[in-house]
């Protein structure tokens, strides 16, 4: 099975335990990610999230917690068929990992692997292509920065 | 829907810099021949002419012959599938990673002002 990997990387002015809690907390998630989040950052933890709660159809995916290691590394399983159990094979997995760069600053890394379990409709990738043909001229070569993770051995 | 060794040839494709250049060049010209490539690249025209190949086997590009050339294009449907939700999923991350370091700064900026308050408070009147 193949897997396909995201990785991205973002330098914060922040000690680790404070972004710990930023991207731990349920108030604090529902800030940067859902409208709603159910989540304890315990191993093991089931909670789910919920998108665009105020709508008629609100999106609500289920979310089970893997690590939780205070302050350094919290990672979860998401994107699982709703009433089915997190498995390598039905869901990608995030890992967040948290690198302290003195007292006050905070390197913090986020790979999402297991990418070839996403469907994605023909329509919605035609209408990425459409969107991104320009900028693949203007940017050069950005495709490199999507595979710069490079494939995750299986 | 593809299944998975189709993908696995896709992934194989795309995963070779030189090739994703290539891939580049075609998307940005609409249409290039193995010659003009190599004026761009700094690879014989033969390894361009095997990478062409190769791409068209897993049906990223199409090839059309003129005249003694092949004419390549880039099959965008195709190279939407093999790109298309890696990118997408890398743009909402860097969307969601700013707002965790906006929040996470302004999180320890408050803190500092609140400690910086409460040293003040407890140090004695002269």
């Amino acid at each position: 099975m193949s897997d396909y990997t995201i990785e991205r990387e973002i330098e914060i002015d922040a000690p680790v335990e404070v972004v710990w809690r930023t991207i731990t907390e349920p108030d604090l998630i529902r800030t940067w990610f859902a409208d709603v989040a159910d989540v304890e950052a315990r191993p093991g933890a089931v909670g789910s999230l919920t998108f665009r709660a105020d709508s008629d159809a609100p999106n609500v995916v289920g979310i089970t917690v893997v690590t939780a290691d205070r302050p350094h590394r919290f990672s979860y399983r998401w994107v699982y068929p709703p009433g089915e159990r997190a498995t390598e094979t039905n869901s990608t997995l995030v890992t967040f990992t948290l690198v302290a760069d003195g007292d006050e600053r905070t390197r913090l890394r986020v790979v999402e692997s297991g990418l070839d379990q996403m469907d994605m409709t023909e329509d919605d990738k035609r209408k990425f292509f459409e969107e991104h043909r320009h900028g693949w001229q203007v940017q050069g070569d950005r495709l490199r920065d999507l595979f710069a993770a490079g494939r995750a051995s299986p | 829907m593809t299944n998975a060794s189709d993908d696995d040839d896709l992934w194989e494709a795309v995963a070779d810099p030189t090739r994703r250049k290539l891939l580049d060049l075609l998307v940005a010209r609409g249409q290039a021949t193995a010659t003009t490539l190599t004026t761009e690249m700094p690879v014989s025209r033969q390894a361009i002419s095997k990478h062409l190949a190769l791409l068209q086997r897993v049906g990223l590009v199409d090839g059309h012959r003129q005249g003694r050339e092949v004419r390549y294009e880039v099959r965008e449907q195709r190279l939407a599938e093999a790109t298309g939700a890696l990118s997408e999923v890398a743009k909402r991350w860097d969307r969601r990673l700013r707002v965790i370091k906006q929040l996470a700064e302004e999180a320890h900026a408050a803190e500092r002002a609140t400690r910086a308050e409460r040293d003040a408070d407890q140090r004695p009147t002269t």
